[in-house]
């Protein structure tokens, strides 16, 4: 039983990763969504004003295209020249947008189309549903396949009981005297065929929970404020590195300091999301969530400033740091480098975090086990440089060898394996 | 020659049984830790067969409820408020400088999540060039000393009571100061290179009329800057430029190891020691000295005297030289015929020489001096427009306040940064006097033995918490800036000075003016913090600047070669003085190790078990003796009679002897070394730290130093101007042995030859020679027709390194054995410290040796280092045998160890034919799951040491990239691959691979003459690359066993005249019979 759902729990993982992995590739509209979420959806919604206007329709309001571009680039200039950005700001002043300067034409563009294509995401709940299903029908298969398993072997077993009376018939019409047949619970090759099979299933049980110990997935403990991705990463669309930056600068990606949560938060005082229900069927009291925030942060809602610092000790009386559990834990031989996956692997943290937008509390999504590494390493391709269209990271120009098999048509693409992610020292040192 | 004869100790000389026998036995087995098999068999033995499955059974139960448990709640606690410029794992480096007494070196720390855990060295800095040394290496572990005070003390009794704030300490310290009647308040240090201190300290003096400022150097160049007086007028140490020198004659300056500035020296030697272009040159270094020293190992000819000779030898060279001196008679012939030779180079290179003497005698400097003035040294390779102020401590000064002190004429004593109650001939009494003062103030970090016998303590800061600058160097200023804020109650030294003299300073006075003149306006500040900034803000001119100076760390102004104008009037008086020195049958001469230097970081694990390069001792000073002097003083004929020098090298327990000097003895164990004069015993200081009650000296002298050694600074003398550090003495043998732990042979190449090295002229004649002979094993290896040694060679396939390979080169000529690489790769790699008993099982964790190597003639040996560690063989031996693949090797060819695959059967150890691979036979680190599994072991197999660098405040030195690793795995060199994966990480975000150049191993980086070079060998542009272009020197070591190293070696050149490896006798027939034998080899 235990083979048939670890095969399909497999099957499935690598379903999803194959799907992530796809959808992540699939570049234009993915390309607009990845950049609004990076860089517009802290201040922007597609469809609905935020800190800064609704971006969707933009072609009813703004002058032109290329309106667009220069405002992008630099706002601040355009609101002193251009009489449309000044009534812009009035409209939205004191708050004036960041500029971007180093976002190109088409990636503009690529944000735009996105805008416009949006559509609100179906209620969660249906699509949660519909996972659910599909979990349970894979269920059933195994059930299925394990009932069937057991009917043919009963079927087996009663043929045999039928094949060896029947030879027993003949036996006493041709007077050949065999004695009487040992009824099968004590045919010692039934047995020792039973031992075995117990043995080798409850070795295999053994053996593979033994290798589980120590693993935590699904890990999903309480936290000292009821945080929801769901909420922050899914509803309100804030992209992961706005909280979790030094996922592109260091091996930690970081829980977000005090100071950044009440980047929002000194706005944001109370939740008018939907409730939230928790899974004892009480709904979260979201507001008094924000409230543990304040007094962590030691600030006073009421008169929307800090409490003043009389002990000197550099930050507002009564703040302390967020003693958050953690969840993702590697053993100490293990270096793991988030800047390595997320700036030069270019992949999305749900590829090893999962639906993390869809989770209210988050729990561990992959095993973190060396196998479920290796895995990855084996099918991922580096963005290997291609010395004709200088496209891909650069860095692996160096690999002489494999440039001449591209060439040669002898490789199509290189893995992380075959520029030496599965050897030891990548990760153990 | 390629057929030279290299030994380490007399045992492999002579090829004796016992030494063959433990060059076999890698794993001696009656030393390791565990218990004896009674040969009766299993059930007799001490673990009977029902004991191992009783142990069987609670192990596997123990391990299943260990596993089973529930996994630990672990918090994961983010800032309150990030700061911009911290990111969780990721390394900040800041400039700063490195302290210690008048020592100063520019360096770069770096810094990872708010701890300091490395020093490197800065390249910005003009002096030391980026190079370090051992010590400053280590002093990052200083910093987490656990016995480091922890807040202000007031004596009370025999012991110490806490002071609660640091405004009740200083009312308590006017208090008393006001109350002691009219007598002098003294301020003793060490040298102070820093100005805006000296300001300070200005001030101070000022508030306190009659005081006085005493600058102390524990071991002192007084004589030298009294002789500079003497005969340049200035009362100061000169800039050396070893750069600029041709010839360089040493007077027992060991200038490379210990001598004022090794490390800048040792930069600008080894620029005239490398071999470039089609005809090389090289610097031509002569040394004279009594014992073997570090720069003595590497000088070109090397010629050993008396201690008391010393002024004979330098008036002999003056009067071959053409001085108006009477030349002394010098018997032995050897040695005149090597001060002739040594006049000839310098007459020839006149204008490139430089002599250097290590003596602190006014006499023989004076005499230097005359002859640096004949071969045109002064303004070229002596440069007077620029000073060295690392040290300025005058012993006459010092002697006078030692005499005030013990006649209670002090009123004050404040002590900051020296230990004159270690380091003074008569500590012990100087100790009882001090504690009698009216007021005796501490400044220093720890419960020293100055500062236990003072009457308050305020403890300053470590230099790693510390804002401050250093004037190395005229004009030349390196800044300390702050890594950490402070782990303790501490204040800085500057703050509590400024307290004491009133508050806030505002100034100009005499000190405020710079040494370039540039008057300083008023300067204020209620701290030292305040008072700093505001200083260099005014000085440098802006906020701007000084902010650039603190990034840079170095703030420097160019500077041209100057003479200084010469009197040499007092010449002939000095030599008739010296004339008069009195000499004896058996003479002792005291000396520094590079570790250990003059003991201020005694507590330091690091540098205790760091092998001394020349002697490989750990944990203890002994008295080096020749083997002659062997013979005569505890009858052990160690040359000729194998069972002997068996019996003396085989075992660790040497015997002692008794050394009486200058009324003091001092007992020691003997170490016999070749090329030590036959009169000489070599005692080094720095040793024998311990309270006066020895009973707490585990507790503030701390687990490290107490019991290393003994100490020897009661045999200094003094001549009634400057301290000695030579006298004549007797010694008689004891009874007793003493054990020494030396980690020599402990890797053995079995004899075979693994060192290449010839002299320069024969080298320019022929450079094929040098590896002729390892080339020609290459070649009889392979079958006929075959060309490619490493492809053809051998029945294994060849990998391909499709990316990366990464290599390393070492320059045998450049590489002075300095150490520096083996305390930096220590901190890198958090390599475990075992303890002496340890060492002395051979289970030291090292993975960077330093072999040391003798050749040629017993008596004056030639010597030669090789860094060894790991050679990340392409066809490693090692990784064939290992039936887990804990050992494997990369694409990128290194040989990688995975310690928790590794289930320690040593296989790969005992294949391993460089002999680098380490096994962690007991639990060094405390990573074991079990917790007290130390404690049964502590005393009769684990030092206290272990359990000083366990403590929580020692650990957090650790370097967070790189596994600590637990009992029974087999540990070695990795080439640093947390930077190597660093590196390539930034290349790959950078999207850049020529920023794969930059990495840098920390051996390499910490390295003071760039002998280590690293890199891509697969990039033609990369140092490694660059290094290994030099075809005629490149060796591999064993390379004919096919075992392909990726660790390269550049053969040894030494600039004379002599054959290396040929003994030659001593008259002037040896030499024609010497290149005969040459010629045969070649012929």
């Amino acid at each position: 039983m235990s083979l048939y759902r670890i095969f399909i729990n497999k099957a499935l993982t690598g379903l999803l990763l194959v799907v992530l992995l796809a959808t992540s590739n699939i570049s234009f509209a993915a390309d607009g969504e990845a950049l609004f979420k990076a860089n517009c959806s802290n201040c922007h919604k597609p469809d609905a004003d935020y800190t800064g206007p609704a971006l969707k329709g933009w072609a009813d309001r703004e002058p032109n295209k290329e309106w667009i571009y220069k405002w992008v680039a630099n706002p601040a200039q355009m609101i002193a020249t251009d009489a449309y950005a000044k009534q812009l700001f009035e409209k939205w002043k004191p708050t004036v947008m960041t500029a971007f300067a180093n976002l190109k034409k088409d990636e503009v563009d690529a944000i735009m189309k996105y805008v416009d294509d949006y559509t609100p995401p179906v209620a969660t709940a249906q699509t949660g549903g519909a996972g659910a299903a599909a979990g349970a029908e894979s269920e059933d298969n195994s059930m299925l396949f394990g009932i069937l398993t057991l009917i043919l072997a009963l079927v087996a077993f009663i043929l045999l009981q039928v094949n060896s009376n029947l030879r027993k018939l003949t036996d006493d019409k041709e007077g050949v005297n065999r004695g009487e047949p040992v009824p099968f619970y004590r045919n010692k090759t039934y047995l020792m065929l039973g031992v075995l099979v117990l043995f080798m299933i409850g070795g295999y049980n053994t053996v593979s929970s033994a290798i589980e110990l120590g693993r935590m997935k699904d890990y999903q403990p309480e936290q000292p404020i009821y945080y929801s991705h769901k909420v922050h990463a899914g509803t309100n669309q804030i992209s992961c590195l706005y909280c979790h930056g030094s996922a592109q600068d260091g091996k930690h990606s970081g829980i977000p300091s005090v100071n950044v949560c009440m980047n929002c938060h000194m706005a944001i005082k109370e939740y008018k999301g939907d409730p939230i229900v928790l899974e004892d069927g009480k709904t979260l009291d979201a507001n008094a969530e924000i409230q543990k925030l304040y007094s962590y942060a030691g600030w006073n809602p009421d008169t929307k400033q800090y409490n003043p610092d009389n002990n000197k000790d550099g930050v507002p009386d009564g703040a302390s740091a967020i003693p958050w559990v953690k969840i993702h834990n590697l053993p100490d031989h293990v270096y793991f480098n988030h800047s390595q996956h997320v700036k030069v692997g270019k992949q999305q943290c749900q590829t090893c975090h999962g639906n993390i937008q869809e989770m209210p509390e988050v729990k561990q999504f992959s095993d973190l086990s060396m196998g479920w590494c290796i895995n990855c390493h084996r099918e991922s391709k580096v963005d290997f440089y291609n010395k004709e269209t200088k496209e891909g990271n650069k860095f692996y120009s160096i690999y002489e060898k494999f440039h001449t098999d591209i060439k040669n048509k002898k490789l199509d693409s290189v893995t992380v394996e075959k520029i030496g992610g599965t050897e030891c020292q990548k990760c153990h040192y | 020659m390629s057929n030279n004869k290299y030994w380490q100790n007399f045992g492999e000389l002579n090829q004796t049984e016992a030494y063959k026998d433990a060059a076999e036995k890698e794993f001696k087995e009656d030393l390791l830790p565990i218990e004896e098999l009674s040969k009766e068999g299993l059930t007799l033995g001490k673990t009977p067969r029902r004991d191992f499955l009783k142990y069987l059974g609670f192990s596997t139960a123990a391990a299943t409820i260990a596993a089973s448990c529930e996994m630990p709640v672990r918090k994961s606690i983010p800032f309150l408020q990030k700061p911009d410029n911290v990111i969780p794992g990721v390394s900040n480096y800041y400039a700063s400088t490195y302290v210690n007494g008048g020592d100063a070196i520019s360096v770069i720390v770096k810094q990872r999540d708010g701890r300091p855990i490395k020093i490197e060295g800065n390249d910005l800095s003009s002096i030391t060039k980026g190079g370090t040394n051992a010590q400053a290496q280590a002093s990052v572990l200083d910093l987490y000393d656990t016995t480091r005070l922890r807040h202000p003390l007031q004596k009370s009794g025999n012991d110490f009571k806490e002071v609660s704030s640091f405004d009740a300490f200083d009312a308590m310290i006017a208090n008393a100061m006001g109350s002691m009647g009219n007598k002098p308040v003294v301020l003793l240090t060490s040298t102070i290179t820093s100005p805006s201190t000296l300001q300070i300290i200005n001030n101070f003096l000022a508030k306190h009329p009659g005081s006085q400022h005493v600058q102390y150097d524990e071991v002192s160049y007084s004589g030298m800057m009294m002789a500079n007086e003497a005969c340049y007028g200035k009362k100061a140490i000169p800039d050396y430029r070893f750069d600029n020198a041709k010839t360089i004659v040493s007077l027992g300056a060991d200038f490379l190891g210990t001598w004022l500035s090794p490390v800048e020296f040792s930069k600008q030697y080894a620029s005239n020691r490398k071999i470039t272009g089609e005809k090389p040159t090289l610097s031509r270094h002569f040394h004279f000295e009594s014992m073997l020293s570090l720069t003595g190992s590497n000088a070109d000819d090397r010629y050993t005297h008396k201690p008391s000779e010393t002024g004979a030898i330098a008036l002999a060279l003056l009067a071959k030289l053409g001085g108006a001196v009477s030349a002394p008679s010098i018997a032995d012939a050897h040695l005149k015929a090597g001060i002739n030779k040594a006049a000839e180079e310098l007459m020839k290179s006149k204008g490139a020489s430089m002599v250097v003497c290590g003596s602190n005698d006014v006499n023989v400097q004076v005499v230097v001096n005359a002859i640096n003035e004949i071969i045109g040294a002064n303004g070229t390779t002596i440069n007077w427009s620029v000073t060295n102020n690392t040290r300025k401590g005058s012993d006459a000064e010092m002697a006078k306040l030692i005499t005030d002190i013990n006649a209670g004429q002090i009123g004050a004593l404040l002590v900051y940064g020296c230990n004159p109650v270690y380091s003074t001939a008569d500590g012990k009494k100087l100790g009882e006097a001090i504690a009698k003062l009216p007021v005796s103030i501490s400044m220093n970090g720890t419960l020293d033995e100055t500062t236990e016998q003072c009457k308050f303590v305020m403890p300053a800061h470590h230099w790693l918490e510390s804002w401050g600058d250093a004037e190395i160097k005229t004009g030349q200023y390196s800044f300390i800036q702050p890594l950490i804020n402070p782990l303790f109650k501490t204040r800085a030294f500057q703050s509590s000075l400024m307290k004491w003299s009133g508050g806030a300073v505002a100034t100009t006075t005499t000190a405020a003016k710079d040494s370039t003149g540039k008057a300083v306006a008023k300067v204020e500040g209620a701290d030292y913090d305040a008072f700093f900034k505001n200083y260099w803000t005014s000085k440098l001119g802006s906020a701007d600047l000084f902010d650039k100076a603190l990034q840079d760390g170095v703030a420097e102004t160019a500077y041209t070669l100057a003479t200084a104008t010469f009197n040499g009037g007092g010449i002939a008086a000095s030599a008739s003085k010296l004339a008069s020195a009195k000499s004896g049958a058996i003479e002792v001469v005291l000396y520094q190790k590079i570790a250990m230097g003059t003991g201020t970081q005694a507590n330091n694990p690091w540098l205790q078990e760091l092998p001394d390069p020349i002697s490989k001792v750990t944990w203890d000073n002994y008295a080096m003796v020749s083997p002659e002097l062997a013979k005569t003083l505890v009858g052990l004929d160690v040359m000729t009679n194998q069972r002997q020098a068996d019996s003396y090298e085989v075992t660790p327990e040497k015997p002692v002897i008794k050394i009486t000097a200058n009324g003091k003895s001092i007992e020691l164990p003997v170490l016999i070394l070749p090329g030590l004069n036959n009169s000489t015993i070599a005692v080094a200081l720095g040793y024998g730290r311990a309270s006066a009650d020895e009973k707490l000296s585990l507790e503030r002298i701390g687990r490290s130093a107490t019991g290393a050694g003994k100490n020897a600074y009661p045999l200094v003398g003094f001549d009634g101007s400057s301290f000695t550090y030579n006298s004549v003495a007797t010694a008689e043998k004891t009874n007793n042995t003493y054990p020494l732990a030396q980690t020599q042979v402990h890797g053995s190449s079995e004899s075979r030859p693994v060192i290449y090295e010839t002299n320069l002229s024969s080298f320019l004649a022929n450079p094929e020679a040098v590896l002729e002979e390892p080339n020609h094993e290459k070649v009889i290896l392979l079958a006929e027709g075959k060309t490619d040694f490493v492809k053809e060679g051998t029945i294994y396939p060849d990998f391909e390194k499709p990316g990366i390979k990464w290599g390393m080169s070492i320059d045998l000529n450049t590489c002075t054995g300095c150490s520096a690489c083996v305390v930096a790769c220590t901190a890198e790699n958090n390599v475990s410290v075992v303890g002496k008993i340890q060492v002395q099982k051979a289970h030291e964790m090292h993975w960077l040796r330093i072999d040391r190597y003798f050749t040629g003639d017993v008596k004056n040996p030639d010597v030669v280092f090789q860094p060894m560690m790991c050679q990340h063989c392409d066809n490693a031996p090692c990784e064939n045998v290992c039936p887990v693949a804990a050992t494997n090797h990369s694409s990128e060819g290194l040989n990688q160890m995975t310690y928790n695959r590794c289930i320690g059967t040593r296989y790969c150890a005992n294949n391993c034919p460089f002999k680098v691979r380490r096994f962690n036979w007991l639990d060094f680190t405390g990573s074991d799951s079990f917790k007290d599994n130390q404690q049964p072991l502590r005393g009769s197999e684990l030092d206290e040491v272990v359990f000083q660098m366990n403590d929580d405040l020692t650990r957090m030195v650790l370097n967070p990239d790189v596994t600590v690793r637990s009992r029974g795995v087999i540990e070695k060199c990795s080439f640093c691959v947390q930077r190597l994966q660093e590196n390539k990480l930034e290349a790959k975000k950078q999207q850049d691979p020529s920023l794969v150049r930059d990495v840098k191993t920390a051996c390499m980086q910490a390295c003071p003459t760039n002998a280590i070079s690293f890199g891509n060998v697969n990039d033609k542009q990369s140092m490694v690359s660059k290094a290994r272009a030099d075809k005629h020197r490149n060796f591999y070591v064993l390379e004919q066993l096919h075992v392909l190293p990726n660790v390269s070696y550049l053969a040894k050149i030494r600039n004379t005249d002599r054959h290396i490896g040929v003994i030659e006798e001593h008259e002037s027939g040896a030499e024609h019979k010497a290149t005969e034998k040459h010629k045969q080899n070649h012929g």
